[in-house]
């Protein structure tokens, strides 16, 4: 687990006969809009998807039942402290210092308040805490990479924690990941839950990504990436990103909410 | 309103989801709890090994759990949602409580999410207990497509596999108010 450097790692030879960039770009583009304003289960760009997406159509039911709730979590899941990534080691973690902040509403426009939100990124040089990673760039020893928070009363959560590095993966030959924080958000109803992953905005790299561009509606990509806001930004000590994320609609009448 | 598109979990979701306990929503040995357990499958019938299945159901008397406390479980409380990681066999398993009918006529199951790397979005679907009561959803379904919704009966507990895709592929569900 521990970060030693390890060059020379990358064997190419393991990767399938050798697909380029130019090759994923060639199959994102004819793909492009093929879709709603969800990611496309099928979508053959992101090799690992090929084996592990239904080929059947969903079957469209009535919640009911335990579908019509959503898990609660409170005080005794989270500790107020798990929302800053900066804070979980003896040291100051190495990089660009920022907050993350926005609401969660649901389909409504309801804030969704006092429900769990969880992170888990990269560090500044790419690396995740993590024995899969094998990516030579350091682990940081302050920096795990991993919160957890509850929203407050009008649906709105902070985190405190580094700006994560872009990394490369073996999808495909000198394939990278635009930087992005992994999400996972529960709403007030069971349909509603959603892990998704937030970008920042203006990465070079969106465009040759599989997995932000298996959402192949452009607007709807586009509602992934935080927007730099001065105004939630502290003086002397760390930029500041807002994104807002609206779940879909929930199913409960106002009667059963009472 | 345009609601935020999901993505996959990646590779790394172990960093941050999983959690110490997640999949006792009572503790193994409980005298009334059961193994609801299974593998996840691939289109070529291999193991995933890098999936995530969340559990949410009623519980013994088909009450819908309002307490908090999953990820620091007291032992004691009922919480009615869990979360489990495959291991290198594309196996899962949770401790927990066979759920009682929500309403009266209501066919039991388990709400169950299932997520993976090399998967884009979540996918929803139920784990029935097995009887031969009437339900709106496994009535309108084919027998295949049906048996792919219901679990086994086992001398300790509950088998659901899940099939992504290919030979028995689960049938995954999608609700009204979602965007598609």
């Amino acid at each position: 687990m521990e970060g030693k450097y390890r060059p020379a790692a990358l064997d190419w030879s393991s990767v399938a006969v050798v697909t380029t960039q130019a090759d994923i770009n060639r199959e994102i583009e004819e793909l492009r809009g093929g879709g709603g304003p969800q990611p496309r289960l099928e979508y053959p760009p992101y090799r690992s998807s090929v084996l592990r997406h239904p080929t059947k159509d969903k079957q469209l039911v009535d919640p009911e039942g335990v579908e019509l709730w959503a898990p609660c979590f409170g005080p005794a899941d989270v500790a107020a402290t798990e929302a800053d990534l900066t804070i979980q080691h003896a040291g100051e973690p190495i990089g660009e210092r920022i907050v993350v902040t926005g609401r969660v509403i649901d389909g409504e426009g309801r804030p969704v308040r006092h429900q769990l939100v969880e992170i888990w990124q990269a560090n500044a040089a790419g690396r995740y805490w993590h024995q899969g990673d094998q990516h030579p760039a350091p682990n940081d020893p302050n920096f795990t990479g991993a919160g957890r928070c509850l929203t407050d009363g009008a649906g709105v959560y902070s985190f405190q924690t580094i700006k994560p590095g872009a990394y490369p993966w073996r999808n495909h030959l000198n394939a990278w990941r635009p930087a992005h924080i992994h999400f996972s958000l529960f709403g007030t109803d069971f349909t509603q839950r959603l892990v998704t992953q937030m970008y920042f905005p203006g990465d070079p790299l969106f465009d040759l990504d599989p997995i932000y561009q298996s959402i192949t509606d452009a607007k709807a990509r586009e509602l992934l990436v935080a927007s730099f806001d001065h105004g939630v930004t502290t003086p002397e000590y760390r930029l500041g990103y807002r994104w807002d994320i609206v779940l879909s609609g929930t199913h409960r009448t106002p009667l059963e909410e009472s | 309103m345009s609601f935020a598109p999901g993505q996959t979990v990646g590779p790394f979701f172990h960093l941050g989801l999983p959690f110490d306990g997640g999949n006792l929503l009572v503790p193994a040995g409980h005298p009334e709890g059961v193994r609801l357990h299974g593998r996840v499958l691939d289109g070529a019938g291999d193991p995933v090994p890098d999936a995530l299945i969340e559990l949410w159901q009623a519980d013994a008397n088909g009450r819908v759990p309002r307490a908090t406390g999953s990820i620091h479980r007291d032992g004691y409380t009922f919480t009615g949602w869990g979360r489990a990681q495959t291991d290198g066999a594309g196996h899962y398993w949770f401790s927990t409580l066979i759920p009682g009918a929500t309403a009266v006529g209501k066919r039991p199951f388990f709400a169950v999410t299932v997520f993976a790397r090399g998967l884009t979005d979540r996918l929803f679907t139920r784990a029935y207990l097995p009887s031969d009561e009437p339900d709106a959803l496994l009535d309108g379904l084919e027998p295949a497509a049906r048996a792919t919704l219901i679990t086994t009966r086992e001398e300790r507990g509950l088998l659901f596999d899940i099939h992504l895709q290919g030979e028995g592929e689960t049938v995954f569900l999608s609700y009204p108010r979602q965007a598609r």
